[in-house]
């Protein structure tokens, strides 16, 4: 169908738009004085999507990794504390029993059973913590990412109680002398705030897809956009069977696993 | 009338200093707290609230308990606690105080509290709650107070006094029912899930508030020279009876749906609580203790004769109080999370500085009700 005059004035007019916005120094983020970091190349556009999606295939993980926990923990200044009470993490790994109660049965095979699975917020189509916020401190983007203002949190962790996958960390004490190196180019946290993982929206903004998926080397995590019928996250799912993390909430996860 | 809360016996100076010295040791560790973060509590990233969140959520139900008599005495016109109502208001008012301070000291970061007013968030329940709480505190104090001033006159209360107690009545019923709704609407939380939380919480509160009044008012004939009189104690003995039995009923009710019904994400919260689960049996130890005392309280309030024996129905609610206690004020908050979303079980265990605020934010509601019912009792002798 041929556009009418109306819309085709409307795309011209943003077409114009997109063209100027990066030579506008103070506009474009790459220029906006953030530092990249070194994996990063020198001029990147932002990657957008209508909703940003992950699959998630354990079985391709070799055993033992925890190449996507270390480039997360350390792109996002995340202190390794050292004891399960005031643990942070934004990826971790559980077993598929655990995590699939409503799959998981006894003549699972062991190839199953004993696989560790990468665990993460899965940024909810119909997020829980977002709803219980009495601050609006965690908020859904139009892209689907469900992010923390950590300078507005309150800590009173309702969120925490709200999330059925037990994805979000509170900061129970100062947590900077426990970040191995820091990161300048991401924020550190303050105690008292809770924090999750942000399906890494600081490196989208510079063209950069998340630490952990450029971190597996075994391609096991895959990130675009799932209203995008040629994503890779599509091309994944089309070929069976995927599991969320308990649908039955209504949550709407976006993260999806192939077992 | 303040005046009023600074002269007393010797015995009265003593407690007051007491509390005042729990208050400050709780202070003191607050400070700590503040200083080194909520790491210095037993809570961890599994069981993320405790004992703090739990006293509010058990003292929200004292505080709604005072419904217990204003609607006798307002609405049936029941006579007998006219002399009591007061007593009931101000209970209510040092119950929503520390309700209010324990949700603050329950905060990662206290002093962005006012995020809460310059962000309202109405699809949040923690929102309402603090409506509800800060209005029902407003209605109270305004309330109590007018009315104890107009006694101490000696003139009826003002007329525009009524339709603010009026409005309290189903106030009170919405603070306990919206506490409920913060654990009650979590999807994932397969304990708190459960439609008769709002019921159940009410049915505890109706019962342990005024078996404390009772015991408040035990005290007061004792060391008060105040009697509330025999007729307002019994019938508050009855409405605690009855209320405790619908207490244990909806709890019953409650398991059984979980356990005829079978589903694991549902039986393994109260396996936990009530029998323990993989070996971890702190919590069930003390549901066991709740649960013995709840029973022998309520077979010595239902037996009339019982009842009418002062010194046994002063046991009785020490009973309902320390059964309730337990049930809501331990159990109620750490079960929700054990076990955890990723099916890990957890032990709480409160630490020093966690037990030593919590013992100061109760000594300050204490102290609260010690002035205010030593305002009451000297304005009622002048009489």
């Amino acid at each position: 169908m041929a556009p009418t005059r109306r819309e085709f004035l409307k795309i011209a007019g943003f077409s114009a738009v997109g063209l100027v916005l990066p030579f506008l120094p103070s506009l474009s983020s790459a220029q906006a004085g953030i530092p990249l970091s070194p994996a990063a190349p020198g001029r990147l556009q932002a990657l957008k999507a209508k909703r940003w999606a992950m699959t998630v295939e354990p079985r391709k993980c070799r055993p033992g990794c925890t190449d996507c926990i270390t480039a997360c923990h350390l792109e996002h200044n995340v202190p390794v504390i050292g004891n399960p009470k005031d643990d942070v993490h934004w990826i971790g790994l559980e077993r598929v029993e655990h995590i699939f109660p409503a799959e998981a049965h006894p003549r699972l095979p062991e190839s199953i059973t004993k696989l560790p699975v990468p665990v993460l917020c899965n940024h909810c189509e119909n997020p829980p913590c977002v709803r219980v916020c009495p601050t609006q401190a965690t908020f859904k983007r139009a892209d689907g990412i469900v992010m923390m203002d950590y300078h507005r949190c309150i800590g009173c962790r309702f969120c925490m109680a709200a999330c059925p996958y037990g994805s979000r960390s509170m900061n129970y004490r100062d947590p900077r002398p426990f970040i191995r190196k820091i990161n300048q180019a991401f924020p550190t946290r303050t105690k008292g705030v809770v924090e999750k993982c942000n399906f890494c929206e600081e490196r989208l903004a510079r063209g950069i897809f998340p630490a952990c998926v450029i971190a597996c080397k075994d391609k096991a995590l895959a990130f675009c956009d799932l209203e995008d019928p040629r994503s890779e996250v599509r091309l994944i799912l089309d070929k069976g069977l995927s599991l969320r993390r308990r649908p039955e909430l209504g949550t709407g996860p976006q993260v999806y696993y192939i077992l | 009338m303040l005046e009023k809360a600074l002269k007393g016996s010797r015995g009265y100076g003593i407690w007051v200093a007491f509390l005042l010295l729990l208050v400050a040791i709780g202070f003191f560790f607050y400070l700590r707290q503040l200083d080194y973060g909520l790491g210095i509590t037993g809570m961890s990233r599994d069981v993320s609230w405790g004992l703090y969140i739990a006293q509010f959520t058990f003292l929200v139900g004292i505080a709604a308990s005072a419904v217990m008599l204003v609607l006798p005495y307002y609405l049936h016109d029941f006579k007998a606690f006219g002399k009591i109502t007061i007593l009931g208001e101000f209970l209510a008012v040092s119950a929503v105080v520390m309700c209010i301070t324990f949700i603050f000291v329950d905060l990662g970061q206290p002093g962005r509290v006012m995020n809460v007013l310059l962000y309202p968030s109405p699809t949040s329940v923690l929102f309402w709650d603090m409506v509800v709480l800060n209005g029902y505190l407003l209605l109270n104090i305004v309330t109590g107070w007018t009315v104890l001033e107009s006694d101490k006159k000696g003139v009826p209360p003002p007329a525009w006094v009524k339709p603010l107690i009026y409005l309290s009545i189903p106030w009170a019923v919405s603070i306990h029912t919206v506490t409920a709704f913060i654990y009650s609407g979590l999807p994932g939380r397969g304990f708190w899930l459960t439609a008769i939380m709002a019921p159940r919480f009410l049915a505890s509160a109706f019962a342990s508030g005024p078996a404390l009044l009772i015991l408040f008012c035990l005290i007061l004939r004792r060391f008060g020279r105040f009697d509330a009189g025999e007729k307002a104690i019994q019938t508050l003995a009855k409405i605690v009876t009855y209320a405790l039995a619908t207490s244990i009923f909806f709890v019953l009710v409650e398991l059984f749906t979980v356990f005829y019904s079978q589903i694991p994400g549902h039986m393994h919260h109260l396996t936990y609580l009530f029998a323990g689960l993989d070996g971890h049996h702190t919590i069930a130890r003390w549901m066991a203790v709740s649960a013995f005392t709840a029973v022998a309280a309520l077979v010595l309030l239902i037996i009339p004769r019982m009842r009418k024996n002062e010194s046994l129905l002063a046991l009785a609610c020490i009973g309902v109080f320390l059964s309730l206690w337990i049930e809501k004020g331990l159990g109620l908050v750490v079960t929700g999370f054990v076990p955890s979303p990723v099916e890990t079980i957890t032990d709480y265990t409160p630490t020093g500085p966690e037990v030593a605020i919590t013992i100061g934010v109760w000594a300050l509601g204490l102290l609260m009700i010690t002035l205010f019912y030593k305002i009451f009792v000297s304005v009622r002798k002048e009489e």
